[in-house]
């Protein structure tokens, strides 16, 4: 059947979604069960209002269902025939919600109270963007590599004009040896081979 | 007049002839950069060839193509198309030792205008790739966090739920197109440039700066990395893929053949440019890297390996895209169903349990049943396996998306974003120093720089300009440029410039003379297949490709998608319209590297036509000078 709406203004609908949350451990939910969650919503009423002495029987469960759903409503311990407020029920859910769900090992999700939404998490906001750490890290090996590069080929530099100065007799005995690329070249530079004349300039 | 008689009588004086290209190898004289071995040459070359497009244009093209039956014009036209046009690229750089302005200026000197399209496109694609990279470090960045930032939404400013845009769309979608490019509803708003993007960007080219200072001094060491770690890191993809659930689910719709696609012509279209922009064709840098190659390097061998290292490469990355692929479908297609089944459940008040996914179905047709208004009113959705496998699985989508949200649903998802962004990252680096040198080499053949600076000083410059210029697309409204740079920049152009390589090589160069230089270089003609193909099968292609592209480029009007909060079908992007101005610029891009080819031939024309009386005078004044010293020296004798 359709799942009823009560017209219960102060009354809250509880959902458990044992098997979701637990899986193979789930437990059964029996009467014990509900006693414990009469004695848990007891504690959280004792909690907030911290001046009434709430009891077990003043919560009352109604509409069980093999889901697992029921209602509860919550009666003032000093006159059994008034209901607490749905707003105070909230506050004192609230503040006590983390200790309800471990109680039952559930969580905000598997332990819903239909109306009173978890509070979000606040989002953890580092000092530093972890991302500029890493940039860091990167643009300073970067900026070291560059350095490295402008002072290796700054140094080949100066020792090819030092070779050049220092061997220039044995310029013609010296083999033509295979140039890795334009800026190291060790012997006579062969003008056959020069391409400056065979380009046709634009 | 004159300069229309295709005359190519002095071609022998602009190129090296065989007995100079023998003493160049054995005396090794001259200042040509050379590679260090062998494997330098194809890594770089295969680095080159193997970009982004293999990771996330192929598997798109061949899900959406029928699957398995897309291998076969794939194959088809790789072989008659992909490999002759490389062979050709590797031959010719081998044979004439320059870069693509040199080489095509030693041919004939109005072709020099091919080379001169080949570093203008090469630039527009420098530009906006490594904008891309700037992207992929961004992501990588952003990697090295316990829950990765696009895993949730972030939470509004009053701390009352999540942030709007977010909620509406995706947290995948909102990190992507608010927290990396913050991207503007159209491409008229700039919004400004984005400071986290442009320190992405900048490191982005100082770390190819580094790479490429020294030419292929310094790049052929990078390969080693920047080449081989995108297959280890696509083997780990698949191994991880493979144990996930719902990867085989990937892997069997990507190839699923379907028939009935080849009879449809895009097929065949879409088949053929793939293999043409993924060999990297008609850039200039795979003549380059050629050049630095021995003369009598096998290149047709070499040729057929690329290709089918380039095609292996594409099914193998389709592959493991697809199982992770697959494992994000079937876990949303999971998600979907438990949560209709949750609905059901806390409807009916059933106990857990009742609902399962085997009998979710029947269950639903009873309920449907017994109180139809109900089951109207809970808006259940319908969860498709084979729509969540077909989500925008193209293109940067693929990769800052679909695979990244993948990702989050991973254990351990750092480690897997941060592998997959540094494969993607090798990627792109790869194709880079294919790009640039196609832009640095011309450069200095046609010396724009002092030959007095260093090979490091004209990269520098380079890099900053290059820099400084793509820092359009850093804007808020970069990735609407970028999108217009890639499909005009970098496909036209390619194509006209390709098919006059052909036709210039086989008619202009000679095909004969083109025969006798590969003897000459590997020891044995080129036999039937490369003749038919150079000289008909291939240009007939590119011919048919080209005209193709161009009608339908033409007709459409160009239209961009938008991601804009407040259309109505948010997050579906936007389709909107160009404005005017925008034809401007494609005329830019598209035009002028396509055009340069007849323009500089004209120029060309010109300048000899109004020289040639010059050059005439200059002989004359010559033979006068040479006959006076003549006398000279005859009248000391006496």
């Amino acid at each position: 059947m359709v799942s009823k709406t009560l017209n219960a203004p102060n009354g809250y609908k509880v959902r458990i979604s044992l098997k979701t949350a637990l899986g193979e451990d789930a437990y059964e939910w029996n009467q014990s069960e509900m006693f414990f969650f009469q004695a848990t919503m007891a504690f959280a009423m004792r909690r907030h209002f911290q001046m009434e002495t709430y009891n077990v029987d003043n919560i009352i469960l109604c509409v069980q269902t093999s889901r697992v759903s029921f209602w509860f409503v919550v009666t003032s311990p000093d006159n059994t025939t008034m209901l607490i407020p749905k707003a105070d029920v909230e506050k004192a859910v609230r503040m006590s919600r983390h200790r309800i769900n471990n109680a039952f090992l559930l969580s905000d999700r598997t332990l819903e109270f239909l109306g009173i939404y978890p509070t979000l998490a606040a989002p953890v906001n580092p000092d530093t963007p972890p991302w500029l750490i890493v940039f860091g890290v990167v643009i300073g090996a970067v900026c070291v590599g560059i350095i490295a590069l402008l002072i290796s080929s700054l140094l080949q530099k100066r020792r090819k004009e030092k070779g050049m100065t220092e061997d220039g007799q044995d310029e013609e005995d010296m083999q033509v040896k295979g140039v890795e690329n334009g800026i190291n070249l060790d012997g006579t530079y062969n003008r056959g081979f020069t391409d400056d004349d065979r380009f046709t300039k634009l | 007049m004159r300069c229309l008689q295709v005359s190519n009588q002095d071609l022998e004086e602009r190129i090296p002839s065989y007995e100079e290209l023998e003493k160049l190898e054995n005396e090794e004289a001259g200042d040509r950069p050379k590679w260090d071995n062998k494997a330098q040459y194809m890594l770089t070359i295969v680095g080159f060839c193997v970009g982004l497009g293999n990771v996330w244009r192929f598997p798109y093209l061949c899900q959406s193509h029928g699957g398995g039956a897309f291998m076969i014009p794939f194959l088809i036209l790789l072989v008659l198309e992909g490999v002759p046009l490389l062979h050709l690229e590797f031959a010719i750089g081998q044979r004439l030792r320059k870069g693509s302005v040199g080489v095509w200026s030693a041919i004939h000197p109005y072709l020099t205008g091919i080379g001169i399209g080949s570093m203008c496109v090469s630039f527009l694609v420098s530009l906006y790739y490594n904008t891309i990279m700037a992207w992929v470090m961004w992501y990588f960045f952003n990697s090295f966090q316990e829950t990765l930032p696009w895993s949730q939404c972030p939470v509004n400013a009053n701390m009352t739920g999540l942030v709007s845009e977010c909620e509406r769309s995706s947290p995948v979608d909102y990190y992507w197109y608010r927290e990396t490019l913050n991207t503007t509803p159209d491409i008229d708003n700039t919004g400004g440039l984005q400071w986290w993007m442009v320190l992405c960007h900048v490191s982005a080219w100082a770390l190819l700066f580094i790479c490429i200072s020294r030419g292929i001094e310094t790049t052929g060491k990078a390969v080693y990395i920047t080449s081989t770690l995108p297959y280890a890191v696509l083997t780990i993809f698949l191994i991880r893929g493979l144990t996930l659930k719902g990867s085989l689910n990937g892997v069997k719709f990507l190839f699923t053949p379907d028939m009935n696609e080849l009879m449809n012509p895009t097929t065949w279209l879409d088949a053929g440019a793939q293999v043409f922009y993924s060999f990297s064709l008609a850039f200039g840098g795979l003549l380059s890297f050629s050049s630095y190659n021995s003369v009598h390097n096998n290149c047709e061998q070499d040729a057929v390996i690329i290709s089918i290292v380039n095609g292996a490469t594409a099914v193998y990355a389709a592959t493991v895209i697809y199982t992770i692929i697959g494992f994000r479908a079937t876990e949303k297609f999971d998600d979907c169903i438990s949560g209709n089944i949750l609905t059901l459940l806390n409807t009916f008040d059933l106990p857990e349990g009742n609902v399962t996914e085997n009998n979710y179905d029947q269950v639903l047709h009873s309920l449907n049943g017994t109180y139809p208004e109900v089951i109207q009113g809970l808006n259940l959705k319908t969860c498709d396996l084979n729509s969540f496998l077909s989500e925008g699985v193209e293109g940067t989508g693929l990769a800052f998306i679909v695979f990244t949200e993948a990702i989050t649903k991973m254990p351990v998802s750092p480690v897997w974003s941060v592998l997959f962004f540094i494969m993607l990252f090798c990627l792109g680096l790869s194709s880079m120093f294919g790009n640039i040198e196609g832009v640095l080499v011309p450069l200095q053949d046609l010396g724009v720089f002092p030959k007095s600076w260093p090979k490091e000083a004209i990269a520098g410059t380079t890099c900053v300009l290059c820099c400084l210029v793509g820092l359009i697309f850093v804007q808020g409204s970069g990735n609407y440029w970028l999108s217009l740079f890639d499909s005009y920049g970098g496909s036209i152009p390619l194509l006209i410039i390709a098919f006059c390589e052909m036709v210039g090589v086989v008619y202009l160069y000679g095909i004969d003379r083109f025969n006798d230089d590969i003897e000459f270089m590997i020891g044995h003609k080129p036999n039937l297949f490369w003749q038919i193909t150079w000289r008909f099968v291939s240009p007939a292609i590119m011919f048919v490709i080209f005209v193709f592209y161009f009608i339908t480029k033409v007709q459409e009007t160009p239209m961009y998608k938008a991601w804009n909060p407040e259309s109505e079908n948010f997050p579906t992007l936007e389709e909107k319209e160009y404005p005017s101005w925008i034809f401007a610029i494609i005329f830019i891009l598209a035009g002028i590297p396509g055009l340069s080819v007849p323009l500089t031939a004209i120029y060309k024309c010109l300048r000899n036509r109004c020289c040639k009386k010059d050059n005439e005078f200059k002989q004359d004044d010559l033979n006068t000078i040479i006959y006076l010293i003549h006398l000279v020296i005859l009248f000391k004798r006496i």
